[in-house]
């Protein structure tokens, strides 16, 4: 029961850290519930989708068609938090209400929600598979006891509950900080995805270069412990990262930061010719 | 902002057609590993090194099971009763642990000569 708990629990805290940011960072666009539910509706669908056709999809592409399929999904959801935290540099103080001109915002504020609906369906997608295999195993086998699916269904409610509280912590943030807090949160999280991608084509044998590890720090955060599986669902750590996952970890940082500010540039100078 | 977003979408679609380009026959050697209920067999899975090979892992066990060798970054998940394979590009000579993410205690080796 405890080991079904635990499975359980790991597999949901891995996607609802990254809803519970990206909840956080929507904070204040009208209708974004709405948005995130769809998100994750249709994460839990194509989760269920990906399960369903598992064989199907790894023998695609020459036995490589679950790493391809994880690198898009992960690439689609890494674009558009690019774009997510490009957008609120520039819009980020007036969702926080310090200006009061926040028509414009609120009005692409829904194309910005719809956005981050689809990094949370991804999420759920990528994440959520292994999760319905796993439950759908345990029900539908008939052999596991019914403390053994007690304690998967345990695990699922306290991830739920334990993603709603780090939530709640990032959005008793006042709001003038929320948004800075999420910009690092998001920026760090897409790099992390990206090196994921990155490895997931280098497995598919897409990309053939920088395969070398450039480091091995299993002995003092090992990936598969707890500390090393929330940092992994954070910011994407690895305890063996090849130096193409670094490349693309450190390029995916820059690009961002340097998207950011050239916005925000070109914001400062758009308020001081008017 | 528009050339930024599309730019990064064409390098994808460019990878992905690239990955269709480099398709192959199906001519590599298949080594077969059984996944039950928390066993892995065999417990030492001999591979080739510096070559393509396919891992065929079963699930014949009665609950789902997850290979997974964080040294070689690969997992696959596995409902009850099913097949599937990793395709392994080429990896070095060497030892690596390989485990069962679903049953904790489920530990093995894979050695490639």
């Amino acid at each position: 029961m405890i080991g079904a708990f635990v499975i359980a629990f790991r597999e949901v805290i891995e996607a609802g850290l990254i809803i519970s940011i990206v909840l956080a960072a929507t904070r204040g666009i009208p209708g974004r519930m709405r948005w995130v539910l769809l998100g994750v509706a249709g994460g839990l669908g194509g989760a269920a989708l990906v399960a369903l056709f598992a064989e199907r999809i790894s023998d695609a592409f020459e036995g490589s068609g679950q790493d391809i399929l994880n690198a898009a999904v992960l690439i689609v959801a890494v674009l558009l938090l690019i774009w997510h935290n490009t957008w609120m540099s520039k819009h980020g103080r007036e969702m926080a209400g310090e200006l009061r001109a926040a028509g414009e915002a609120v009005r692409s504020g829904q194309r910005e929600a719809a956005a981050l609906a689809i990094v949370v369906g991804a999420a759920i997608l990528r994440e959520g598979a292994e999760l319905v295999l796993f439950l759908y195993g345990l029900v539908a086998s008939g052999t596991s006891g019914a403390d053994i699916q007690f304690g998967a269904l345990a695990g699922v409610g306290t991830g739920v509950l334990l993603s709603a509280v780090s939530y709640l912590g990032l959005a008793s943030i006042p709001a003038r900080y929320v948004f800075s807090v999420t910009s690092v949160l998001i920026t760090f999280l897409a790099a992390g995805l990206a090196s994921q991608a990155a490895q997931f084509l280098a497995n598919a044998g897409v990309i053939d270069i920088l395969g070398h590890t450039v480091w091995n720090s299993s002995a003092i955060i090992a990936e598969n412990s707890w500390t090393g599986r929330v940092l992994h669902a954070l910011v994407g750590y690895t305890d063996r990262p090849t130096a193409l996952q670094l490349a693309v970890y450190i390029a995916t940082i820059v690009v961002m930061v340097v998207l950011m500010q050239w916005v925000a540039i070109d914001k400062r100078r758009a308020v001081r010719t008017a | 902002m528009g050339a930024s977003v599309i730019r990064p979408l064409t390098l994808a679609a460019l990878l992905l057609l690239s990955a269709g380009a480099s398709a192959r026959a199906d001519d590599m050697p298949v080594i077969k590993v059984e996944m039950r209920d928390g066993v892995i067999l065999p417990a030492i899975i001999e591979v080739p090194a510096n070559t393509r090979f396919k891992l065929e892992i079963s699930n014949t066990g009665q609950s789902p099971v997850e290979f997974e060798s964080l040294e070689l970054k690969r997992e696959k998940a596995l409902a009850a009763g099913s097949t599937s394979s990793i395709v392994f590009r080429t990896i070095e000579a060497g030892s690596y642990d390989v485990f069962d993410d679903f049953h904790p205690d489920a530990k093995a080796k894979l050695v490639a000569k």
